[in-house]
Formats: structure tokens, C-alpha cells, sequence
């Protein structure tokens, strides 16, 4: 019973809030420092969009994760779906003619069913998050496999398909800053996603169900309605993620995407949210998910071979998390 | 011959803010049955988790078998000897009867890794056997019943040598048969010359089992006497103080509005609730009396759709409803108060202004889920002034209020979602003095405008203090419904609240 304390600690709780991120910050910026000195190949316009073009995919991954992730759950099928969310796009444009557009459209909405199929697996018939997931994995990656048949589907008679990714609006108005468009799709989906996380119903209700789900329960909040939609949120950015993934290496790869939700889940607690639930921003995990791939890049140009890229990853993640416990232990 | 087991006194105990025991003193005897009673809250509990090590004391001393003894944790009581039974039992369901009684100590092969299942099943056969309880140390725990459960807890705590033994309301989940076996069981402890303290708030067992009863009220011994010696009215007397303290009853005008809001009918659910009927008037705040495991947070909970049921009826505003969830309640216009506020009311982490609108977040929007903050803050701000709450502002976290004001916050919440049924489960639990002043004040205000409150309290003068009108339960099922009147005292309650039928 500590309930003695009716003392005023505002001011102090507002800059712990904010040190988290800015430590998250400042560690990417350090980082960027240090290859910069090491390696004069480092800060060049080419290899920052290379970095920048190589966190996408990873990072629409992520931003979906961390809605879960903030409620509390996991969600181990976002690498599988965006696998099938690509080959469905395939089907749709290679296979059977539909218009580009629509065939987006279609892998958005594969990525949504599986999100709710995920959600609804969880909230109505109760089954703890980590398995259902698991379950909807590999489910996914078994149908990618069936519906392709196994082999790639290729965009190879649609250009425009191409141009989602790797073609440049941004270069198209500025000449020479040619920054490919899923970099910008990128940024754009963080700000959408920060903005429902923080602005609307969903993000509230997100955070209160991560924060303490009974009591939310108790208030009269359908919190297993609103943990549907959130999952069903996460698939419409795995669905994203997959369209990206097409259009980036014009193929949807039916055997790709098994290990991208880790790497996933690594860059959203490195960006600072808990994997308990109740905490955790849109920024940090795009913060995150940049400190992943600076560090295997400059890594990279550094020579260092890829499996030690591999054990500096885990170790960052173990030293991010650590930090985390730290902190909120003194607090 | 009965030697001196166990001997604490002059016991202090402070947590922040409360004084929960005063110089208290407890002796048990070997092949003795004690019984430590009081109302919920009396410092019984605090008191054996001073002797098992869970709580240390402040000051005071304890003696073992004539030794004076430091028991800074739990593991020291157990290899001196004490063990206790506790009420949600301490067994690994998935393993069987002799890996739990032998857990820690498992007999081992000459290569010291490999166990000795055949050695450990037979040891384990023979406690069984001793204390004549009819086991297969190789069944699996999880399908036992409840009883036979309690017994392998026992056997495990005799299995450390234990020479004390406590048992919690060790017949709670049992039926009488099952009660007469732990009975010969306790007798034959006794015979062995086991001492047990038996907390129980069942009188008439008190009666048949035990030698001596020790009374403690609002963490100060009362007396020790031998059980023979009193009557069961006695005893009760000793537990809730001889000064009938009860200041400023309820208006009575108010209790006597005719218009049923919310009417209950024959709620039943498996052992925990027993045709439950009662019903609730505008206006009025009806108390609900009992003592801890008497299905009255079951009955809420109920109510308010957060477990399921098997049967019953609810009748809102003469209207019969279905709730299904909570969901379903609020919008019936049921509010609900957990007992637990840090588990089930609140969001710790989150600030004031989002536990205010919790349940109404959907009016704080624009369309489109677009938040409306400002319209939040501006809601969250009024309540707050308006219920007093002590806060440096709305953007502080739950968990830097005080308890006082953690449960002002919460009634702000439902009071904002426009609830004319209230359910309060221990309004003023862990709550300090003056802040419960001002609850009662703000519940008196709340049945004077029109609000209809079903109060759970623990607290007997809080009860009389608020109620109109007062129901008691015991085991499930109301065993009295009572007008707060003059007739009323805490007595009469106390019989009810402990009226078994089975």
C-alpha cells in the first residue's frame, strides 16, 4: 500500500517519456557518425537511399507490428503474409490481367484478412497471440506456396508495377534528388500510422487495452471488437509491405519473407515499445528499424562478414532492451 | 504434555500509512487447535505472515519452542518448522501427489542427477497411509477434488517436519463429508502433537474443532479464550467491539423512492452464487454485507456481464435485459467499481484525462475516430474539480494519485458515461481516513440526485454508516435482507454473514 505519495512528479515524467526517444535518436545518429569517419563511403547521397531502400519493406513491417505490439500481442505472421500478399498481387496482374490498381488492391486486402482471420483467432476463440500466429504463418507461407506453385511470378509486361518501388516521384520534381518512391511510401505510412496511433479511437483504445486489458474490459470498452480491428490493421500494412516487395524485386517470391517479422519485432523494441503492451510510438520503431540497417550496412562497407553483421544485430537488440529495463527501473 | 510451541508478542507492523498491528500477541501450545479470528482486515492474515516470513515485523518479538527466533523469510519458517495451508493451494496441478509432496527434496539414485521415482512413490505411500488417506501417489494432482488436494498440501507440510501448521478458512470449498475428513485428519495431527492455528469465520466449526479461540480487531489483540468457555454471540461481540460506533445513518427520505432500476432474479453460477434476488430503488444505496468468499463481488461482477452465469434474471428500469459483457452493461447505464482498482479499475500508466474518458471515448471524437482532445480535457477538467480530485493536472499518471483519488478518477469515469447504476466493491479499500470521508460524502451526493448504489463493504460501520437498505450474504446466497433502521447492529449482520446452510 503506497498510496502516500500525492506528490507532483510531472515535470520529470514528461522528460522520461521524451528521453527515450531522443536516446533512440541520438544512438542512430552516433551510429552514422562513427561509419562516417571509418569509412569515407559511408555518407554518400547513394548509399544513405541505398540504406534508406533496403529499411523500407523491414520498416512497413514494423510500423505494423508495433500496433500489436502496443496492445501487448505479437504478430509472427507479418513476414509469411507479405509473402502472400505479394503473390496474390501477382495472381491478380500476371495471372488473370486485372488492372495494376486493383491488384494493389487485392494485396492490401490479403494482408487485411489474414490480420483479421489472426484477430479474430485470438480475441473470439481465445488463443494466446504467439500461437495463433505462429499457426497463421505458416499457413500463409504454405498457401504462397500452393497458389504459386511454388515458383516466382514474375511483373516482367508491367513497368508501372516496377515504378512503385523503385521510380521516383520525388526525383520527377526535384531533378536529382532521386529518392525511389518506396522510400517515400515508406515515410508516408509512418505518418499515417503515428497519426492513427496518436490521434484516433483506435490508437486510445490500443494503448489502454496494452496498459491493463481487464480494467478496459471493465469499462464497458468491446475490447475484443477493437482487438479484431487492430490486428486487421497490422495485415493491411503487411499487405503494403508485400506489394513493396513485388515491386521492388518485380517478382513476388513465394519461398521469401520467413524471418522478416523478427527482424520486425527487433527494430519496434529497439525503437523503445514494450513488448509488454501500454508503451511505445510510431517514431521509435521508424527509428528503430533505420538503426537496423545503418548498422548492416556500415557494417557492410566496413568488410565485416555477414555473420557477424548477424551477432552485432542480436547484440544491439539485447543492449536496447537492457538500456530500456534500466532506465524504467529507476524511475 | 502441552509445551509452548510458538509465542509472538508486543508484534508491530506498519505498511505506509497504516498501522496494521498493534502490540499483538499470539501463543499456541503443541497438539493444539487455535483459532484466530476477526472481521476482514483485523490483522489476522498480516499476523501469520509475520510468523511465516512473509511480512517482517517491526518490533516485537517471536519465540520457538522456548527460543527467541528472527524469521526474515520464508524459508526460514519453513525449516523451523512452520507451514502454512493457504487458501488458493500452492500444488503444481500437472504433476502427481508424490512429485508434489517431495518437490525440493526428491529422492535421488548414487549419481546424484537421476531421480528415485520408486523410492520417492513409496515414501510417499507411507505418509498417505499414516495419516489414512486413501491416494495414489502417482495420480496427478490436477484429478484430485479440492478436498483430497488440501490433504496432499498438508501431507507436504508434515512431509518438512512441520511442527506448526496454519490453515486458512481450510473449509471453505468443502462439503460436509469432505469436512469431516479434514476433521479426523487435524485430529489426528493434534494426537501427534502438531500445533494449528485455524482462521476461520465459521463459527460452529470454531466450536466443534478448537481449543482455544484468540479475537483480533482493527490490528490489536483482543483477548485469548478457550473455546469452551464462550458462546458463538460472544465471540462475535469480541469481534466487532462492544461501543456501537455508528455516526450519522442515512436520510432515510431518500431510501424510499418506489421506482425499481434494477432488479436481479435467481442469479446462480456453479457453488459461488445460489439464487441471488434482490432488488435496487432509484435513489437508494443498498448495502451488501459479508465476508470475503460470500459471492458478493461474484454478484456484481455478474451484473455487470464480466463473468458468465448459469441462470437468473435482470430486469433494468422493469425491462428484462441480457448483458453478455460489459459492453453490454454500460450501456444499460451499470457502472462497475472493482475491489482490485490497481488490476481491474484503472489504467496506471495512462493519465487522468484518458481514465476519465475510458468508457466514453467514442463521444470524444469527431468523426472518423479523430480524436477530440481538447473536448477530452476540457470534460476531464470538470470532473476533476467538480469530484475534488488532487491531481497537479489531467496529463498526471494514474499511478502518482493516491488511492482516494484513483477512486474519485474512477467514479468521474462512469460518472461522465451518465451510469445511474453504480456497483461499488470496496469503495474505501486501502484507502487513508480522511480521503474516506470524502467517498462516503461524494456516494451520499450521488444517491441524493437520483443515482441508485449497490455498495460492497467488508467494512461493517461503513455499511451502516451509508446503507438504506443492508442485504448479508454467506456462501452464495443472501441469508438476510434488512432495513438500516434503528434495530439494526452489527451483531445481527455478523449473524447472518455467518449463517451456513448447506
Amino acid at each position: 500500500m503506497k498510496e502516500a505519495t500525492v506528490v507532483v512528479q510531472k515535470p520529470r515524467f514528461a522528460f522520461h517519456a521524451g528521453l527515450q526517444q531522443l536516446l533512440a535518436f541520438g544512438s542512430l545518429i552516433l551510429l552514422v557518425i562513427v561509419f562516417s569517419i571509418a569509412s569515407s563511403n559511408f555518407f554518400h547521397f547513394s548509399n544513405i537511399v541505398g540504406i534508406l531502400l533496403s529499411t523500407a519493406v523491414i520498416g512497413v513491417l514494423a510500423l505494423g507490428s508495433t500496433f500489436v505490439i502496443v496492445t501487448g500481442g505479437i504478430d509472427l505472421s507479418v513476414g509469411t503474409v507479405m509473402t502472400l500478399s505479394a503473390v496474390m498481387t501477382g495472381v491478380f496482374i500476371s495471372m488473370w490481367g486485372l488492372p495494376v490498381p486493383i491488384g494493389i488492391i487485392g494485396g492490401l486486402l490479403t494482408g487485411a484478412l489474414c490480420g483479421f482471420l489472426s484477430g479474430f483467432t485470438i480475441a473470439r476463440l481465445g488463443i494466446p497471440p504467439f500461437i495463433a500466429t505462429l499457426a497463421m504463418m505458416m499457413i500463409a507461407k504454405g498457401l504462397a506456396l500452393v497458389i504459386s506453385g511454388t515458383k516466382p511470378i514474375y511483373f516482367t509486361d508491367y513497368e508501372v508495377f516496377m515504378e512503385i518501388s523503385l521510380g521516383s516521384v520525388l526525383g520527377d520534381l526535384i531533378p536529382g534528388f532521386d529518392i525511389p518512391n518506396a522510400v517515400l511510401i515508406f515515410f508516408v505510412v509512418a505518418i499515417i500510422g503515428s497519426i492513427v496511433l496518436s490521434r484516433t479511437i483506435i490508437g486510445r483504445y490500443n494503448f489502454a487495452i496494452g496498459s491493463n486489458e481487464e480494467a478496459t474490459r471493465l469499462s464497458g470498452v468491446n475490447v475484443r471488437n477493437w482487438k479484431i480491428v487492430i490486428y486487421t490493421i497490422t495485415g493491411v500494412f503487411t499487405g503494403i509491405a508485400g506489394v513493396l516487395m513485388a515491386s521492388r524485386l518485380n517478382s513476388a517470391q513465394p519461398s521469401l519473407g520467413m524471418g522478416y517479422e523478427l527482424e520486425a519485432i527487433a527494430a519496434v523494441v529497439i525503437g523503445g515499445t514494450s513488448l509488454s503492451g501500454g508503451k511505445g510510438t510510431i517514431v521509435g520503431t521508424v527509428i528503430g528499424a533505420l538503426i537496423m540497417s545503418v548498422l548492416t550496412n556500415g557494417l557492410r562497407i566496413l568488410s565485416v562478414p555477414q555473420e557477424w553483421q548477424t551477432v552485432v544485430v542480436g547484440l544491439v537488440i539485447l543492449l536496447a532492451v537492457y538500456g530500456d529495463i534500466l532506465r524504467r527501473r529507476k524511475s | 504434555m502441552s509445551r509452548n510451541l510458538v509465542e509472538m508478542e508486543g508484534i508491530e507492523k506498519h505498511f505506509a500509512g497504516v498501522h496494521a498491528l498493534k502490540g499483538c500477541k499470539f501463543g499456541l501450545l503443541s497438539g493444539e487447535v487455535h483459532a484466530l479470528v476477526g472481521e476482514n482486515g483485523a490483522g489476522k492474515s498480516t499476523m501469520m505472515k509475520v510468523l511465516t516470513g512473509v511480512y517482517q515485523k517491526d518490533e516485537g518479538r517471536i519465540f520457538y519452542q522456548g527460543k527467541e527466533v528472527q524469521i526474515t523469510d520464508t524459508r526460514t519458517a519453513q525449516k523451523l518448522g512452520i507451514s502454512m495451508i493457504h487458501q488458493e493451494l500452492n500444488l503444481a496441478p500437472d504433476l502427481t501427489v508424490a512429485q508434489n509432496i517431495f518437490i525440493g527434496k526428491e529422492p535421488r539414485r548414487a549419481i546424484r542427477l537421476f531421480l528415485n521415482d520408486k523410492e520417492m512413490n513409496r515414501q510417499a505411500n507411507e505418509l498417505l497411509k499414516q495419516m489414512n488417506l486413501d491416494i495414489e501417489p502417482t495420480t496427478l494432482v490436477s484429478e484430485l477434488t479440492v478436498a483430497k488436494q488440501q490433504m496432499v498440501e498438508i501431507i507436504k507440510a508434515i512431509s518438512y517436519d512441520s511442527q506448526v501448521l496454519i490453515m486458512d478458512e481450510p473449509t471453505a470449498a468443502l462439503s460436509d463429508a469432505e469436512i469431516e475428513d479434514l476433521f479426523k485428519m487435524i485430529e489426528q495431527l493434534k494426537a501427534k502433537g502438531v500445533g494449528i492455528v485455524y482462521i476461520s469465520h465459521r463459527m460452529a466449526e470454531l466450536k466443534r474443532i478448537t481449543d482455544r479461540v484468540t479475537v483480533m480487531r482493527d490490528g490489536s489483540y483482543i483477548d485469548t479464550v478457550p473455546t469452551a468457555d464462550v458462546s458463538v454471540d460472544r465471540i462475535i461481540a469480541m469481534m466487532v467491539g462492544r461501543e456501537i460506533y455508528q455516526p450519522a445513518k442515512p436520510d432515510r427520505q431518500q431510501g424510499e423512492s418506489e421506482d425499481t432500476v434494477l432488479e436481479v432474479r435467481n442469479l446462480s453460477r456453479g457453488n459461488v452464487l445460489r439464487d441471488v434476488s434482490f432488488s435496487l430503488r432509484k435513489g437508494e444505496i443498498l448495502g451488501v454485507a459479508g465476508l470475503v468468499g460470500a459471492g458478493r463481488t461474484e454478484t456484481a461482477r455478474a451484473i455487470f456481464g464480466a463473468d458468465p452465469i448459469d441462470s437468473g434474471e435482470l430486469y433494468v428500469r422493469g425491462r428484462k435485459v441480457r448483458i453478455n459483457g460489459p459492453h453490454q452493461a454500460v450501456k444499460h447505464g451499470i457502472g462497475y467499481l472493482s475491489e482490485d482498482r490497481k488490476h481491474f479499475g484503472c489504467l496506471l500508466d495512462m493519465d487522468v484525462k484518458t481514465n476519465i474518458a475510458l468508457a466514453t471515448l467514442g463521444r470524444f471524437t469527431r468523426g472518423g475516430g479523430w480524436m477530440n482532445d481538447k473536448h477530452m480535457a476540457d470534460v476531464s477538467r470538470k470532473v476533476v474539480e467538480e469530484l475534488k480530485v488532487k491531481t497537479p493536472g489531467i496529463n498526471q499518471k494514474l499511478k502518482f494519485l493516491s488511492g482516494g483519488n484513483q477512486q474519485k478518477v474512477i467514479i468521474g469515469k462512469w460518472l461522465t458515461r451518465d451510469c445511474d447504476i453504480l456497483i461499488f466493491d470496496e469503495p474505501t479499500r486501502g484507502i487513508d481516513v480522511g480521503a474516506k470521508s470524502e467517498i462516503y460524502k461524494l456516494l451520499e451526493s450521488l444517491a441524493a440526485s437520483g443515482k441508485s448504489i449497490i455498495m460492497i463493504s467488508s467494512e461493517l460501520p461503513e455499511i451502516l454508516r451509508l446503507s438504506h437498505r443492508i442485504i448479508v450474504m454467506c456462501e452464495g446466497r443472501i441469508t438476510g435482507e434488512l432495513l438500516n433502521d434503528d434495530s439494526i447492529t452489527q451483531e445481527r449482520i455478523m449473524t447472518y454473514a455467518t449463517d451456513r446452510i448447506s
